[in-house]
């Protein structure tokens, strides 16, 4: 299943904190935009010339659709072409496509409470959570750390809408998230919600584990990008076509641009949907993604073509 | 058919130990006692922190089924009479328990149904408990008709302590109500039934 594409229209831009702009977006034909629950990501597609940008963003709400979709963008030194597009092209009229959203970072509503953490531009799924959170009367607290106070993106209207209940953190104020003092203390029933930098996702997720929380109870949004690496081909069994994987493009992105359509969904490594069985491979796989198993990444007979490569020369996929 | 090869039916992986966790909570009945201490035996200095037993004596040789209890070194123990009267108990020990505790349940399908329940009840996921079956395999059914839940079945139709319909005894098992669905099995021509056998012994 790929999930339908809608034309929208940039409806709003605002620059929110440093290198962060908050996009509203309606739909081009004025009819309302689909519902979606809190934690959704769309996968935003752009057009620059020859090239194709799809990347993935948390819908932040407001979870009532009837005013539009919201994201948060970053503009990241690192960018392989899609925030830089988004902050030094897209302007408000701007026509791109979307798709309908889909939810891999759920809230667990039979919680007894939720204790939501973000760092960073990570904060926009936790702010339709809270949002669902606080209209549903449900408890729950925030932690969010940023660097500084320029890339605080939404302190103030976090704190406006709920108070107490949000604690923020900045670094260069010497204000850090200790993540032990966090989890400890916390009641029976407590589930875990975590989205920021990888290595942020990693060490909470590590210290949840480590004092004995359940991985039921622990969530995390995981978006990778696929990584660059050397070029090599894929050969596709069963039309019997080989195409060519260059160094700075994923093997999904390689089949779309040769068109060929293979299942996805999130892009990003997290949704499973793109798991494709390998037949042979010469050379080793690089599993980048966050979906299968440790077991399965070493059984080396499925591969997740939106993030994963090999180091090689040639990939043979039941395909 | 109706009554095998259903998801729902659950399946108990066997007491482990969750290393990570400073507060164990056991709950067992029955035979499952001889679980716990079967897991202390091998696992004990894996278990470090708190360790709490709740066991339900049931209706069974009490004093012998108690016995293993004696090899453990538990910080508080609670032996109750019953399963209904352990599960209270344990409410009281969930009460003001934090993230990090573990549950684990051993013993009869029902014991560590009802523990499930309540771990849910108390915002835990039913699979975060570990389990093992020991024991009879005598089920808790509810009938879809009036609701009510018949205890300790062991025939694939059992008539119905509430409402008096003849139920047929089905794998679908309700997390939520801690028990196996028993369905009329005579509705066209009451009292025409199947034959009746011991199917859970």
């Amino acid at each position: 299943m790929t999930s339908a594409e809608i034309p929208v229209l940039v409806d709003r831009i605002e620059t929110v904190a440093q290198d962060i702009k908050r996009l509203r977006f309606v739909s081009a034909d004025g009819s309302r935009l689909p519902t979606y629950s809190a934690g959704s990501h769309t996968i935003l597609t752009m057009r620059d010339g020859s090239k194709l940008y799809r990347n993935a963003y948390s819908l932040m709400g407001p979870l009532d659709s009837e005013a539009g979709y919201e994201i948060s963008v970053l503009k990241t030194p690192t960018s392989r072409g899609g925030s830089r597009f988004v902050h030094d092209y897209l302007h408000e009229g701007s026509a791109v496509t979307i798709s309908s959203p889909v939810n891999l970072f759920e809230l667990d509503l039979r919680a007894r409470k939720h204790l939501l953490i973000a760092g960073g531009i990570g904060i926009t799924p936790i702010m339709s959570m809270a949002e669902q959170l606080e209209k549903l009367g449900r408890l729950f607290e925030i932690h969010y750390a940023t660097r500084t106070s320029r890339s605080g993106a939404y302190v103030g209207e976090l704190k406006r809408k709920f108070g107490a209940r949000v604690r923020h953190y900045q670094t260069d104020r010497s204000e850090f998230l200790d993540t032990d003092v966090v989890l400890c203390g916390q009641p029976l029933g407590t589930h875990l919600y975590v989205c920021g930098p990888a290595g942020m996702i990693n060490d909470v997720l590590q210290r949840a584990d480590h004092m004995g929380w359940p991985s039921q109870h622990l969530h995390a949004e995981h978006f990778t990008a696929p990584r660059s690496g050397a070029p090599f081909d894929v050969e596709l069994a069963k039309t019997n076509r080989t195409i060519r994987v260059q160094a700075d493009e994923s093997i999904l992105q390689a089949l779309e641009a040769a068109g060929v359509e293979a299942p996805c969904l999130c892009r990003g490594g997290a949704c499973g949907q793109c798991e494709t069985p390998i037949l042979s491979c010469n050379g080793s796989i690089q599993h980048e993604d966050h979906y299968l198993t440790d077991e399965e990444k070493k059984a080396g007979d499925k591969i997740m073509i939106c993030v994963s490569r090999i180091q090689g020369s040639r990939l043979t996929l039941d395909l | 058919m109706l009554v095998d090869g259903i998801k729902s039916r659950p399946r108990y992986n066997g007491l482990s130990v969750n290393k990570s966790s400073r507060n164990h909570v056991f709950v067992a009945d029955g035979d499952g006692v001889n679980a716990i201490a079967d897991l202390f035996a091998v696992h004990s200095q894996d278990i470090g922190g708190h360790v709490t037993i709740v066991f339900a004596e049931h209706n069974e040789g009490k004093a012998e089924h108690a016995a293993p209890l004696e090899s453990i070194s538990a910080d508080s123990v609670h032996i109750m009479p019953s399963i209904p009267t352990a599960i209270n108990r344990l409410a009281g020990v969930l009460h003001s328990a934090r993230m990090g505790t573990q549950i684990y349940a051993s013993g009869t399908e029902a014991l560590i149904g009802l523990t499930i329940q309540l771990a849910q009840a108390y915002g835990m996921d039913p699979q975060s408990v570990i389990t093992e079956h020991r024991g009879s395999f005598a089920r808790r059914v509810q009938c879809v008709h009036c609701k009510g839940f018949t205890e300790d079945v062991r025939t694939n139709i059992v008539e119905c302590a509430h409402c008096r319909t003849n139920l047929l005894v089905r794998d679908h098992y309700s997390i939520r109500h801690a028990a196996f669905q028993g369905v009329c099995v005579d509705a066209e021509v009451p009292g025409d039934l199947p034959q009746v056998i011991e199917a859970f012994k």
